[in-house]
């Protein structure tokens, strides 16, 4: 058996040569990007994908530390406001990135997916935040938690999504909704370099230079 | 060429950029964007900090207020309290609230089971040891009709109306038929001061504890959550959850959800909960769809602020 019909039979072969031709290195590092990325609205992708890099890092060191300590200590104190600052930077930059992306129609072109995924994160991180603000064990937890319950019982859900139990909003908050999150968002991000920044739309009265053809 | 087939090839049109291209240093940017980032949200945390109000607690509760606690326990005892009359997921005491014939609340049924006369006062009272008229107390209330019970804690609860709180801790309620529960009530609440009734609501079968359930909803039928939520304008109307205490923005990404629950119909719905969420529900769907959905796709077309976005490439010809 040759090495080419060991190759064809590899699913390992086959996933790396449909990953390396979804995403050649030069389209998942490029060195170069179209001319007309050329505008301040461009920064925020990647503002929000730094905010999300400060919570991750900020909340990991909160976890490691445990629940409690940042009401004990000033550093945990520190590092629980750095994790708050650094979320509300979060949804400023992205809902910006959103618009922004919106007023581009950055769907077109065989695009949409990395619409949806764009959605999804920013609906995904809405539970994410709330799930933290019931899990700070103080009296804004109280009364979020008390006063959101409604909602989550109102839809039947909150048998299982249950904002008055501390161990089960921690589990969601530190584990499975980050996750979601972290993975929606590196699978954005991989849509948006396998199909590059959407073109501009072509203007009713563009000569052939400026027009986009496939 | 249909209007819809010209609008399939302008798309397909947009799929790939055969224009000119210019340098760029993805991991550079990366790199001053985390550094910009980071610098901010430190800058943020050394000038404004974050919130930490202290958490109610039972015994705080029955001590700054104990007119009201007992208050509470009473109707907690009766029933007609806002957990009694709940219903899904702690109760039968209503049906839950609902859309049409649509009742998910009601459907998922009694999952977090909480019979509050039992769990907020009968079986507290239960655990306290030393106590044989307590205890006698606490077993002529429960064998007694369901008759007897509802004219003790009907005529408690008018009493309570006119209690006042004593400098001891205690409350005095004016002369009345209440049944056992002149000995139950006070031993309820200096129960509760000592912070005993804190340590009983999280009791389980285990050693370890972290569901809060029914603590929080036993503060939660009071008045104190209420009260400093109002001094932290974190009320309902005051735009509720979506705040925070102090001066902090708070969850300002919730604001459309709390925007309903201030208009009509959902401001006097009984059925407000399910119907925000439906309208928040049908709304996210229409964000993740944007690019299937003609008319809210084609708004970028129409308003043109792409222009102001691309200026540069439409202006260098």
């Amino acid at each position: 058996m040759s090495a080419t019909e060991t190759d064809e039979r590899s699913w390992t072969a086959g996933l790396r040569r449909r990953a390396v031709t979804a995403l050649p290195p030069e389209k998942l590092l490029p060195d170069q990007q179209p001319s007309y990325v050329a505008s301040w609205i461009y920064v925020f992708g990647v503002l929000s994908l730094s905010a999300l890099v400060v919570i991750i890092t900020s909340g990991s060191i909160l976890a490691l530390k445990g629940p409690a300590w940042w009401h004990l200590t000033g550093i945990g104190h520190f590092f629980n406001s750095v994790h708050l600052w650094s979320v509300e930077i979060f949804f400023f930059v992205m809902v910006i990135h959103l618009w922004g992306k919106y007023w581009m129609a950055a769907w077109r072109g065989g695009r949409a997916r990395v619409w949806i995924t764009g959605a999804v994160t920013f609906l995904v991180a809405i539970p994410c935040a709330l799930t933290g603000y019931v899990s700070q064990q103080n009296f804004d937890a109280q009364w979020i938690s008390t006063q959101a319950k409604d909602a989550m019982n109102a839809v039947g859900i909150g048998a299982f999504f249950n904002l008055l139990d501390f161990g089960q909003m921690y589990s969601w908050h530190v584990l499975l909704l980050p996750a979601a999150v972290v993975g929606i968002v590196i699978a954005h991000v991989l849509l948006v370099r396998k199909h590059g920044v959407v073109p501009p739309f072509k203007l009713p009265d563009a000569s052939p230079t400026e027009d986009v053809s496939p | 060429m249909s209007s819809r087939r010209e609008r399939l090839a302008e798309d397909e049109g947009y799929r790939v950029w055969k224009g000119g291209y210019r340098p760029y240093d993805i991991v550079k940017e990366a790199c001053i964007a985390l550094a910009v980032v980071a610098v901010l949200t430190v800058l943020l945390t050394i000038l404004f900090s974050s919130p930490d109000e202290k958490p109610s607690t039972v015994a705080s509760w029955a001590h700054t207020d104990p007119v009201d606690f007992v208050t509470t326990a009473t109707t907690e005892l009766d029933g007609s309290s806002g957990t009694g009359g709940y219903g899904p997921p702690y109760n039968h005491g209503s049906d839950g609230q609902h859309i049409l014939f649509l009742r998910p609340q009601k459907w998922m049924g009694v999952k977090i089971p909480i019979d509050t006369a039992k769990d907020f006062v009968l079986a507290p009272l239960r655990s306290i040891p030393g106590q044989p008229a307590l205890q006698t107390a606490v077993s002529d209330y429960e064998n007694a009709s369901a008759k007897q019970q509802g004219d003790w804690t009907a005529a408690y609860e008018k009493g309570l109306g006119n209690a006042r709180a004593d400098a001891d801790g205690s409350i005095t309620v004016p002369a009345g038929n209440y049944g056992p529960l002149t000995t139950m009530m006070p031993a309820l609440l200096s129960f509760a001061q000592s912070g005993g009734l804190d340590g009983v609501l999280l009791t389980s079968k285990q050693f370890y504890q972290t569901d809060y359930t029914k603590p929080l909803l036993l503060l939660a039928d009071g008045s104190l959550l209420s009260d400093r939520a109002q001094a932290e304008h974190l009320l309902g109307e005051q735009w509720g959850m979506m705040n925070e205490t102090g001066s902090y923005p708070g969850q300002v990404w919730l604001w459309l959800y709390t925007f309903w629950y201030q208009i009509k119909p959902f401001s006097t719905s009984a059925n407000a909960d399910i119907l925000v969420m439906a309208v928040m529900g049908a709304l996210s769907l229409v964000l993740i769809l944007v690019p299937f959905i003609p008319g809210v796709r084609d708004i970028p077309r129409w308003v043109p602020i792409y222009k102001l976005i691309w200026r540069r490439h439409y202006t260098s010809g």
